[in-house]
């Protein structure tokens, strides 16, 4: 039966709260682990949560203008919207979200939706930084939207369709059914998009924490911080899930979900302790480069 | 406020010249004015008081203190040859981030201001706009002797001799320059503090703003930025 428009508003809202909660452990336990493989003890798991009752705890703030403060509110569309759209836990009432509404480019969407303005309130701030930054991630999200975009290509001509939840019904039966395996190159170029999408090593240029001051949200403190703190683990669970769904067969349970988003998450961790950064041209060199052409190898496969 | 009267600065009033427009001796009123600017620049920045916001009581209070001792972000700004030894903070063998410190490059996020050792004057101009640009509550934390009394450059021609004159201070760690450990000791004292709710320096710096910005007019000569770095 299908629940009430009230119902299901409500549900949203406790499958949000529940994103936000793990995506916020998630960051804190994975900077724990970093922290562990530079032979740190690290902060703890729940700094994250610490940080954000901090920044909006804050007694004063300030704005550049009305851009400056729809910044974050965009970046905040961006997360929730990319998370609304996607089932989070295959046929669960609660977690389903509204992913019977919108498709795979919807989402393709709301995920640079956020970017984009993002850009826009940033530069607002003024800051010669915030501009240096805001140029520096849209040149490297333009590079690896490329093998992203040629990925979600190869399977969506791989399954016939733009809907996640058929997508993911398509995987279901046995791990052999996952576009992990069914589809390799087309997970390895959208993998690759991941990192670059994350921002850790080798790809953390943007936000370069020493040398441009944190990137684009240089200008933003308080509650606007606040709020992009938060928004950063709205986005990071939207993306895992996202990911889970589309290459890793989804999930049907929470535990499974969290099982997977967390070791799709580790593979950034993996890499980002094993590499040291990339420049900006060097970061579009190599999107454009191999994860590129294994990109267009996924399309050719399953085009003709 | 401190009676130390050693700062050459203050013990002569008529050691700063003083430019037409400036604000007379202490305790005057103080109009706050942006004629160190160009014209065109004047509408670019703020032209009113820093307002005092708190101290506030209460038990939500009391959590957002809990809060903000566990989360300091230090505004990476090394002023002295002290900043050397925030370094070694962020390695593994002293590892700040398991207290909840971290660095944070731009003054818009941080919440802990380190005067890292001597202030030049050049410095402390510096040093005035980004403390002014963080929002408060914020704290100061100043490391060596250098920031309490001048240290060793007590008698320099372009030093400042005691940091408080010009931005209140919450925490001194004295020594020069003080080993890691000190600074560690340092922080959990702030954290100590701030969980008491003593550390209310933004409140004070704007309830005696005149008071500070006399002081640091008397040393900046040049001053060719607004009075309040907004
Ligand atoms: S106290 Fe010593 S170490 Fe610190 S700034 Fe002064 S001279 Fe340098």
């Amino acid at each position: 039966m299908e629940p009430s428009i009230p119902l299901r508003i409500a549900y949203a809202f406790a499958s949000l709260a529940v994103i936000t909660v793990y995506g916020l452990l998630l960051i804190g336990s994975m900077a724990r682990i970093s922290a562990k493989v530079q032979g740190r003890v690290g902060q703890p798991v729940w700094q994250p949560f610490i940080d954000i009752v901090k920044s909006s705890g804050k007694r004063n703030s300030i704005s550049h203008g009305v851009m400056f403060w729809l910044g974050p509110v965009f970046r905040l569309a961006g997360g929730v919207g990319t998370y609304m759209f996607v089932p989070a836990v295959l046929g669960s009432v609660v977690f389903q979200n509204f992913s019977m509404s919108g498709d795979l480019l919807l989402v393709m969407y709301f995920i640079f939706f956020g970017q984009l303005g993002m850009a826009l309130g940033a530069s607002e701030g003024g800051h010669p930084y915030s501009a240096i930054g805001v140029s520096r991630g849209l040149a490297q999200m333009t590079a690896f939207e490329v093998p992203f975009a040629l990925s979600i290509i190869s399977i969506a001509v791989q399954y016939g369709t733009l809907d996640i939840t058929k997508i993911v019904m398509a995987q279901q039966g046995g791990f052999l059914n996952w576009t992990l395996f069914t589809n390799p190159l087309a997970v390895v170029a959208a993998m690759i998009a991941f990192l670059g999408m994350s921002g850790h090593n080798p790809f953390s240029v943007v936000i370069a924490p020493q040398e441009i001051p944190i990137g684009p949200p240089t200008e933003y403190q308080s509650n606007l911080l606040g709020m992009l703190q938060t928004n950063r683990a709205v986005f990071n669970g939207a993306k895992l899930v996202l990911y889970m769904n589309l290459f890793f067969g989804g999930a049907t349970n929470v535990p499974v979900m969290v099982v997977k988003t967390f070791l799709i998450y580790f593979v950034n961790i993996f890499v980002g302790q094993a590499f040291p950064r990339f420049r900006t041209d060097q970061a579009i060199r190599f999107f454009l480069g191999v994860p590129t052409l294994i990109g267009i190898a996924a399309v050719v496969l399953f085009a003709f | 406020m401190s009676d130390i009267k050693f700062t050459r600065a203050l013990a002569d009033p008529d050691h700063a010249l003083k430019p037409a427009g400036r604000p007379g001796p202490l305790g005057k009123p103080l109009v706050l004015a942006n004629d160190g600017l160009p014209e065109e620049e004047k509408a670019w920045f703020c032209d009113a008081y820093p307002t005092a916001s708190g101290p506030y009581k209460g038990i939500l209070e009391n959590f957002l203190n809990w809060a903000r001792s566990k989360s300091l972000w230090i505004l990476g700004f090394g002023t002295g040859c002290g900043a050397i030894e925030l370094r070694p903070l962020m390695t593994s063998r002293f590892d700040m981030y398991r207290f909840g410190i971290q660095p944070r490059p731009t003054p818009r996020q941080s919440s802990v201001f380190v005067i890292g050792g001597y202030a030049s004057v050049k410095t402390l101009k510096r040093i005035v706009r980004s403390y002014e640009q963080m929002m408060g509550p914020k704290f100061v934390v100043a490391l060596g002797s250098c920031t309490i009394n001048g240290g060793m450059y007590w008698d320099s021609y372009n030093t400042i001799n005691a940091i408080e004159h010009y931005i209140p201070v919450d925490v001194y760690i004295a020594g020069c320059m003080p080993r890691p450990e000190a600074l560690l000791a340092g922080f959990k004292e702030l954290q100590r503090k701030i969980r008491r709710g003593e550390c209310e320096g933004a409140v004070k710096y704007a309830e005696n703003f005149e008071w500070y910005k006399a002081n640091q007019k008397k040393v900046i000569h040049d001053w060719n930025m607004p009075d309040y770095n907004y």
